[in-house]
């Protein structure tokens, strides 16, 4: 798989740049940790997607019903929508390494 | 409202409970899991966990009207609907009407990727939003330990739940959370650390093939709880934990008196037979006659009106009916008029909980006043001797507080001495019959005798039990220096008994006979004498006549010659002399001395 993503570069890069970024912030109230975790998020994507994301924050305390809809257990989850696989990426992205495994964005670094 | 009148009276309960609705689980926990509070239940794979806690929703939701969420980790909602569908519980139905929320909680490890702290806030919200959808009061969480699968991060994971343990208490539903037993403690990733208030172990065994779910209240924290282990069955309407009224003894007694159908068996019981209600063990060898006992009792019963529900472990019905035409009981009328009633079962068909709740089935269906169980031992094989013996303590039980009469046929191998496990259940019975073999002259003999008859006076005496093509008998065997005598041997005494009755009657005859005999020859000897005595006294007088006529005729001569010579002086004295002895003559029969001596006198 790796390999096949080396030889392959500019497709995927071609891929990742071609299209849009959707993300999912789901948060529980303005608690630190939620803050922090989008704090992470933007940064993150400021430095490998600028332009190209576009986070959505959703506030269970607004909304309980979407927990149960969207299979949401940790607080705060990420969920990646677009690209297709769907990828879920639970905690504070203050383990940067991870989160961009867990994003799958460690190709176009 | 139901919140205050539980306070106005917290000294009388000091717990408060929540009925689970499950029979005999509220029974053992003293009357439900405790309220408001979160429970563990745990076992192995396959023993019946997501059951009880479904049960347990389905029963609030139907018998007391608690709505309740279901959280599943490991099925889907389809999936649960359909597993519990064929023991009639309508999931979709109590959804639909807002009694019961199913959310099933998606985890697959490896599937998300964790960077960085987070907590479970996300479940708390699901489970906070559902209990307020439909103000559930019971919660279920089935099974959280899949969690540990999910989420890599353990030191939160305990943290969250411990803090969900507490937020479900301070939310003030009674949940259950159900676990995997683990080898070493009770459940896999020790759970039972966070759950402090009641914990209930599940399990499945197998003893000889036959397995056997188990329940056990392993801690409950503040109330009284029975600690034993309970069987319980998964039925076709549910779990039941079978009758557990044996934590108590306290059923209503009759005092009235039935008949055993055995006349003289009756007449060794005080002569009014067994209390109605009572359970009686009839213990023997094989083929003493247990069943043809319990037949007896069963035909005494049905002539009396009352139904008789007779379980046979190792005879068909028909076999029976027709054994017992053999000695003249007609049990096929009986059986036509429904007044008795047969249910055979191979012990070994399945396990002692599936036959008992047979058994219990067919006791309420039928509702009889008299059971017989033919024989018991053969069912308690079926089991482990501890197994057995529970069973037979909560039929004895099951059938006390119905005021039903028992009877158990035992079959024993030995002799004289008794199986443990005999004695063990003897001590359930309330009246306990002995059958036993005498062998010896070449033969074999059935006596019979009562060991023990709680509450009633009872004869002591072994009788000779005899089986005839007219029924059944009890005579009274003998009892001599020799020991028990029974058949011929009995037979051959009482005609030796008789012989020297009858040889003692004739030798008193005979003694009889000469000594009226020897009587008799002295009556005769008596008046032999009599007549020699009254022959000597004819003599006497005989003798005094003729000296007194010849004296007279001296005289006469004497005074002829006198007045031949004119002696005119010795013819006076001559007269007076003549008088005299006539006098002496009148009293000689009276008075022979007063004679002798006048004689010698003279």
């Amino acid at each position: 798989m790796k390999r096949a993503k080396k030889s392959t570069p500019p497709k995927k890069r071609g891929r990742l740049t071609a299209k849009l970024w959707q993300l999912r912030l789901y948060v529980m109230d303005q608690t630190p940790k939620s803050m922090e975790a989008l704090t992470n998020l933007k940064k993150l994507c400021e430095t490998h997607l600028k332009g190209r994301y576009r986070i959505k924050v959703v506030d269970l305390l607004k909304d309980p019903r979407l927990a149960k809809g969207d299979q949401i257990l940790a607080i705060p989850t990420v969920v990646r929508l677009l690209p297709r696989p769907v990828r879920t990426i639970i905690g504070t992205l203050s383990d940067m390494e991870k989160a961009l495994l867990g994003l799958d964005l460690r190709a176009s670094d | 409202m139901k919140t205050k009148g539980k306070r106005s009276t917290p000294k009388r309960v000091p717990l408060p409970k929540c009925r689970t609705g499950i029979r005999g689980l509220d029974e053992i926990t003293g009357g439900g899991l405790p309220l408001g509070r979160p429970t563990l239940v745990c076992g192995g794979a396959g023993c019946g966990k997501t059951l009880l806690a479904t049960e347990f929703l389905v029963r609030g939701a139907t018998l007391y009207h608690e709505a309740g969420v279901l959280m599943s980790f490991e099925e889907t909602e389809a999936e649960l609907t359909a597993n519990v569908a064929s023991l009639g519980f309508d999931l979709a139905s109590l959804t639909k009407h807002k009694m019961l929320v199913i959310d099933y909680v998606h985890i697959e490890s490896g599937d998300v990727q964790e960077s960085g702290d987070y907590d479970l806030e996300g479940l708390f919200v699901r489970l906070n939003f559902a209990i307020d959808s439909v103000g559930a009061k019971r919660v279920v969480l089935d099974s959280l330990e899949a969690l540990f699968s999910g989420l890599r991060n353990e030191a939160v994971l305990r943290a969250e739940l411990r803090r969900l343990f507490r937020w479900l208490k301070d939310k003030g539903v009674t949940a259950i959370i159900t676990a995997e037993r683990g080898r070493d403690h009770l459940t896999r990733h020790g759970l039972e650390e966070y759950v402090s208030d009641c914990v209930i172990l599940l399990d499945h065994r197998v003893n000889d093939q036959i397995a056997t779910r188990h329940m056990r209240v392993v801690k409950y924290r503040g109330a009284l709880h029975g600690t034993n282990e309970f069987p319980f069955l998964i039925g076709h309407d549910g779990l039941s934990v079978q009758p557990i009224t044996s934590l108590s003894l306290n059923h209503r007694v009759s005092s009235d008196r039935i008949a055993t159908g055995i006349p003289r068996l009756d007449a060794m019981l005080g002569g009014r037979g067994f209390f109605r209600g009572s359970s009686i063990l009839l213990t023997g060898t094989p083929g003493t006659g247990k069943t043809i006992v319990a037949a007896n009792f069963a035909h005494a019963a049905c002539h009396r009106g009352e139904r008789v529900l007779f379980f046979s472990f190792e005879e068909s019905p028909h076999q029976i009916v027709r054994n017992m035409n053999s000695i003249g009981l007609d049990l096929e009328p009986l059986v036509k008029r429904k007044l008795l009633r047969f249910h055979s079962a191979r012990p070994s068909l399945y396990g002692l909980e599936m036959h008992l709740s047979t058994m219990f089935k067919e006791i309420q269906a039928f509702e009889p006043q008299v059971v017989i169980m033919d024989p018991i031992t053969s069912l308690m094989n079926a089991g482990t001797e501890s197994e057995g013996k529970g069973m037979v303590t909560r039929l004895i039980d099951y059938l006390k507080a119905r005021q039903i009469t028992s009877l158990f046929t035992s079959l024993t191998q030995g002799g004289h001495v008794l199986a443990t496990s005999e004695a063990a259940m003897s001590s359930l019975m309330d009246s306990w019959l002995l059958l036993q073999d005498f062998e010896g002259n070449g033969e074999r003999n059935r006596v019979l005798y009562v060991l023990k008859a709680r509450g009633m006076a009872h004869s002591n005496q072994i009788r000779e039990f005899l089986i005839s093509d007219k029924g059944i008998d009890l005579v009274d065997a003998y009892i001599g220096t020799s020991g028990v005598l029974t058949g011929s041997a009995r037979a051959a005494q009482t005609a030796r008994e008789k012989a020297e009755v009858l040889a003692g009657q004739q030798e008193a005859a005979r003694r009889k006979r000469e000594l009226e005999r020897a009587r008799v020859a002295l009556e005769r000897q008596i008046s032999a004498l009599r007549s020699e005595h009254e022959a000597s006294a004819e003599e006497l007088r005989r003798i005094d006549e003729q000296v007194g006529t010849r004296t007279r005729m001296l005289k006469t001569e004497r005074t002829e010659l006198g007045r031949l010579r004119q002696a005119d002086a010795t013819l006076a004295d001559g007269a007076r002399d003549g008088a005299r002895d006539g006098a002496r003559d009148g009293d000689g029969n009276g008075a022979s001395d007063g004679s002798h001596e006048g004689r010698a006198r003279r």
